[in-house]
């Protein structure tokens, strides 16, 4: 876990991209990970052409949620808002590599199942989960 | 004498089968989280064993001696719970599943049935959201207004304006011990100002009665209520106590059978206390095991307990303040006096959940996040803190551990 640390992800930590938020966003969407109370929103704008055309994120949370979330923020630029919802756990475990604990895999999707959430008009399930056997209650 | 009690800890800790077994990385384990819950001792993992191994049958029905055998052992245990408090007789102490369900008890019938409209409850700031939740329920069915002790920037509890708070009060709910924080809550001062306005008192006592010693009646509190899990026992045990005029008064909570005394088609009678409040069968294995707890902590000695904890707290927070130049700031009460084994801090502008990561990995386990005291982080402004506390059989190597990984994290993130 400690080699998750390495120096890009404190730098997308202290230095996170697209950071702030959109004045008219066309798709947005705000979530917190109630076991820790991480909270991130991201704000997507859709040009003409029907992909995004600028992004923001913000929130507040530990160095893997907000440097996932900003990583993940670099990639969304020219999709479409189909292609952003149909994003799996890979587009994130892709960038901040291996080595993230289970116990803190739910920190590094908050930032992915938020834009998911914005790109769909609805909350997402979590990345991490999808594709798993449906619980029954 | 610092040498001397610290040797004792490290005797104590031998008792504790768990805290032998290294972490996958093969490192040395400091258990530094306790106020979650507390590791056991082999005579409590043991009672449980013995229980189902000899003794287990369901009780207070059964005419045949295996029966009689786990009846008496389950009272025993609630004779033991009621000395180890100093409740005036057993059948003042509840079994309860914890903290939460004793609290949700009292909400439940003594709370529905003698609050309405006008009147109002009083909590603190620093509440844990088991002893906030069961009020914000109470007040929005019955009327009743909520009211808060303020606590200052270091988690002191602010008197000043104590008498206007009580006015038309008619409960005044109180966590002993700060589970964030560690502050110990001036019950002396609270409790005969409480009662002067008319109020009954209840105090969460789910991290005092494991770390020092607790007399309800020289507290003079109406409710108590404590977790097994966090002092020694198993999960799945806790009590309430109550006085007996009270619990005597009260409506029944959950209902069904063991809590009846008699039962027709269209009505039923109920059960004498305690047992009117313990519907169906108890977990009777923890109880035993909580039985056995209480006899390990008192063989200890709670005075014993509560020095070694003050001294260690000491130690810890010396070790602490040696970060204090690179960004580490420690919360809660500056005085040992005023709070218990229990200290929250941030480093620099690591996150605690990154900070908790980094410190496992060097086998330091160690609390992060909102401590279930959301109002009281949301008013300090914090979005998470650390926490590391500290129980009877931690010693100053587990606070050395906890620097050497606190070291780690620093390198890691540049300090």
């Amino acid at each position: 876990m400690d080699d998750f640390y390495k120096e890009y992800i404190l730098d997308h930590y202290r230095n996170p991209r697209n950071f702030g938020q959109l004045e008219s966003p066309d798709a947005t969407f705000e979530d917190l990970n109630p076991l820790c109370g991480d909270r991130i929103r991201f704000d997507l704008s859709v040009g003409p052409d029907g992909r995004v055309s600028d992004v923001r994120f913000s929130g507040k949370g530990c160095a893997i949620s907000q440097a996932s979330a900003s990583m993940l923020s670099e990639s969304l630029k020219g999709a479409t808002l189909a292609e952003v919802a149909r994003l799996g756990q890979d587009s994130v475990l892709e960038n901040v590599g291996i080595g993230i604990s289970p116990a803190r895999m739910k920190c590094a999707m908050l930032g992915l199942k938020v834009a998911k959430s914005a790109a769909l008009g609805t909350l997402a399930r979590w990345p991490d989960e999808e594709g798993a056997e449906p619980q029954s209650t | 004498m610092i040498a001397t009690a610290d040797l004792r800890a490290h005797q104590i800790a031998r008792d504790f089968p768990l805290l032998r077994q290294p972490t996958s990385r093969g490192k040395r384990l400091a258990y530094l989280d306790s106020a979650a819950t507390s590791q056991k001792p082999q005579a409590v993992i043991d009672a449980l064993v013995h229980y189902y191994t000899h003794d287990n049958a369901n009780i207070h029905r059964g005419v045949y001696e295996l029966a009689e055998r786990a009846t008496d052992a389950f009272e025993e245990a609630r004779a033991k719970v009621a000395s180890f408090i100093n409740a005036a007789e057993p059948a003042e102490i509840v079994w309860t599943r914890n903290t939460t369900e004793a609290i949700n008890l009292v909400s439940f019938t003594w709370g529905l049935a003698n609050l309405g409209r006008g009147d109002a409850i009083v909590c603190s700031q620093l509440e844990h959201h088991s002893n906030l939740v069961p009020w914000q329920l109470l007040a929005a069915k019955t009327g009743a207004e909520l009211r808060f002790i303020g606590v200052d920037g270091d988690g002191l509890h602010m008197l000043d304006d104590l008498d206007a708070k009580l006015r038309n009060v008619k409960l005044v709910a109180l966590s002993h011990v700060s589970n964030t924080l560690g502050t110990i809550a001036p019950l002396d001062s609270i409790v005969p100002r409480a009662h002067a306005a008319g109020a009954l008192v209840l105090v969460d006592g789910a991290q005092s009665v494991p770390h020092f010693p607790v007399d309800v009646r020289a507290l003079d509190v109406d409710f108590f209520a404590a977790s097994g899990h966090k002092m020694c026992g198993p999960t799945g045990i806790g009590f309430l106590y109550a006085k007996r005029r009270l619990l005597e008064t009260m409506p029944p909570f959950l209902t069904g059978g063991d809590m009846i005394r008699e039962v027709g088609y269209e009505t039923s009678s109920f059960n004498e206390i305690p047992w009117k409040f313990e519907a169906g069968t108890s977990n009777v294995a923890a109880a035993i095991a909580l039985g056995a707890a209480v006899d390990y902590l008192a063989s200890v000695g709670m005075d014993w307990v509560a020095d070694h904890e003050r001294r260690l707290t000491a130690y810890a927070l010396r070790r602490l303040a040696a970060f204090e130049p690179r960004g580490l700031v420690i919360y809660g009460p500056p005085r040992t006096v005023d709070r218990s084994g229990v200290i929250s801090f941030n480093f620099a502008d690591i996150h605690a959940h990154d900070l908790a990561s980094i410190l496992d990995t060097e086998g330091v386990c160690v609390r992060a996040g909102h401590h279930c005291t959301m109002p009281l982080m949301e008013k300090m402004g914090w979005p998470a803190t650390a926490r590391a506390s500290f129980y009877l059989y931690n010693t100053e190597e587990d606070v050395d551990q906890l620097a050497f990984a606190l070291e780690k994290a620093a390198t890691i993130f540049r300090l």
